[in-house]
């Protein structure tokens, strides 16, 4: 079930779409910081942009910094959002289960199918970003990263080392140490997987809500109304006592691993809070899912 | 091959199907009748494990379900309302999707391109299986639901008005393949509203009403000699003098008339020197069965019949 999933995902022409046009956010915004050469100024705009101009080889991070806070979240809603409610109103759920397909199993079949297409995208995103980076802003210059998230308070953020790395070319971490392009490479796959996992509390929610409404708009807005309602109120001082809870208070962690040691303490909370919401909405999808009367 | 007991179904305060107790005996082609409404669908989704009943007891294939749909519905083919397919790929595809899932999906794969074409064959939709399914008319998807509960070779037909979307050559063919598939062992149960098809393809038909199964019986003990024998005679008049109190109704030159024979009457009403159009022994009709234990149909506000 799960390989029939994944080719019906394959299939789907709204992969492709949604993917093509995640990606061209960071191309366009690319061109337009290569043809201008305007930067935001460090500490401001979204994470790492300021620091592009310096080595196009941090493009990437700052790719997924741009898509983050809503192309993702949006994707990922439609797509689990669609999992299930999609197939009773096409009619084909019914289908399904009766081939049979246990629904405990579709259930996990659509996770996956979910989890991959995320995983697809924070993949296409980088590698393209990468591409952009390099052709159109220019290889690594030295002292790159460390402008780039001034603004982010951590332990050990160091001065700037301003061009006197070892080896010239290099590119620094958000601590001001060097990294080599491997250490990169390291980093941005644990950016790639955190983002990933921060997907999954929405794609649970969607999933859950998937259950519940045979209408799949109805359960890819809920869940976004869900992570508005996170973003809003992660912002607010007086929401203090409930926002470790919230599905988007560790989102931006993953720029954690761009520093030196990385800082794992908010990257494992937020792998932590993921699991959570994972947890009780599957749960939650599953308990519904099992015992419903499917008249769609 | 289906047996229920006392199967309800409630939802809040409406019963949507009473106490039905159902036998379908293998090698059927059994139609369950009732109007919009009836508790039909409800009643196969049911069999189906796609609604839990209430209460009551359903055994499909000689196994309970839902408990143990997992090996009962690999047996099972079913067109459940409308049919539905991803519209952005071909009817192969599909087929090859749906093949693919559920319990030995990978085992049936070195087999599939034949079982799909052969499907498509049964179907007559052989030569379009390549087409997306959204270019596909109403008849075209219906043939091709029709496809997708054939494609495992099921022993078992479970079919929610199949006649619907079809056109009279659809209808026809529907029939047919039905009938073939009958003869090589597969028992087939549909719903419908339509009498007439029911009536030239079953061999036993159930009637729900309200939720209730108000009848099942076979076809042929319903439509046995009724004892009467029904006449058309151009010297109606003088059949009625002749046969003064075995007369039951006259309608013009058309008589109903009690006797158990008609090949004797025939030959008593020549000699006496009457025309005789046509002479046969006298059947309820299906419709007329059906509709002497329905009450109005439940979807009918009007109550008109």
């Amino acid at each position: 079930m799960i390989r029939v999933e994944l080719v019906k995902l394959v299939r789907r022409p709204r992969t492709w779409v949604s993917l093509v046009l995640t990606c061209a956010l960071p191309f366009v915004v690319a061109v337009f910081i290569a043809v201008t050469h305007l930067a935001p100024p460090p500490g401001q705009g979204s994470a790492f942009l300021s620091a592009v101009l310096a080595s196009g080889a941090l493009y990437p991070a700052a790719a997924l910094a741009l898509v983050l806070p809503v192309f993702l979240p949006v994707a990922t809603a439609v797509v689990a959002g669609d999992s299930i409610a999609g197939e009773a109103a096409a009619g084909t759920l019914r289908y399904l289960l009766v081939r049979p397909v246990g629904r405990t199993r579709l259930l996990v079949a659509k996770l996956i199918s979910v989890t991959s297409y995320v995983l697809l995208v924070v993949i296409a995103v980088t590698v393209t970003a990468y591409a952009t980076g390099v052709l159109l802003l220019g290889p690594s210059r030295a002292g790159a990263v460390a402008h780039a998230v001034a603004g982010t308070p951590a332990p050990g953020v160091g001065a700037p080392t301003a061009g006197v790395a070892p080896g010239a070319g290099a590119i620094t971490s958000l601590s001001g140490t060097p990294l080599s392009l491997l250490q990169l490479a390291e980093r941005t796959v644990g950016a790639i997987a955190f983002i990933t996992v921060s997907m999954l509390g929405v794609a649970a929610i969607a999933l859950f809500l998937s259950t519940v409404t045979s209408s799949a708009l109805g359960a890819t807005l809920g869940a976004l109304a869900a992570l508005v309602a996170s973003e809003i109120l992660v912002t607010l001082n007086a929401a203090t006592a409930v926002q470790p809870y919230l599905p988007t208070r560790y989102w931006l962690a993953w720029i954690d691993f761009f520093r030196d040691p990385i800082f794992w303490r908010n990257i494992d909370r937020g792998f932590g809070i993921q699991a959570v919401y994972v947890v009780v909405f599957l749960g939650a999808a599953w308990a519904n899912f099992t015992t419903k009367d499917v008249t769609a | 091959m289906i047996t229920t007991r006392a199967v309800t179904k409630r939802y809040g305060a409406v019963e949507a199907v009473r106490a039905v107790d159902l036998d379908v005996r293998e090698g059927d082609r059994y139609g369950l009748l009732g109007p919009n409404g009836s508790g039909k669908t409800t009643l196969v989704r049911m069999l189906l494990g796609l609604v839990y009943a209430t209460s009551g007891e359903i055994e499909v294939m000689g196994r309970r379900m839902p408990a143990h749909a997992r090996e009962v519905l690999q047996h099972v083919g079913a067109l459940i309302e409308e049919p539905a397919a991803y519209p952005h790929l071909s009817a192969r595809a599909n087929l090859a999707l749906f093949d693919a899932a559920g319990p030995h999906g990978l085992a049936g794969r070195r087999s599939r391109s034949r079982r799909i074409d052969e499907a498509l064959e049964q179907v007559g939709l052989a030569g379009v299986g390549r087409r997306p399914v959204k270019a596909y008319s109403l008849g075209m998807r219906q043939r091709l639901g029709l496809a997708a509960a054939l494609i495992r070779r099921p022993q078992l037909l479970v079919l929610d008005e199949p006649g619907n979307g079809l056109d009279p050559r659809g209808i026809a063919d529907l029939r047919q393949l039905l009938i073939g598939l009958n003869d090589d062992g597969v028992t087939v149960f549909l719903s419908s509203h339509l009498l007439a098809e029911v009536e030239q393809l079953c061999t036993r038909v159930g009637v729900l009403d309200s939720g209730r199964l108000v009848l099942q019986q076979d076809l042929a003990a319903l439509r046995a000699p009724t004892g009467r024998v029904l006449l058309d005679s151009p010297d109606a008049d003088r059949v009625c003098a002749m046969l003064d109190g075995q007369v039951e109704r006259r309608d013009g030159q058309r008589l109903l008339i009690r006797s158990t024979d008609p090949a004797r009457l025939n030959a008593r009403l020549v000699g006496a020197g009457l025309r005789v159009r046509s002479i046969g022994p006298h059947r309820r009709t299906l419709e007329e069965v059906v509709l002497s234990v329905t009450g109005a149909g439940s979807d009918q506000v009007d109550g008109r019949r």
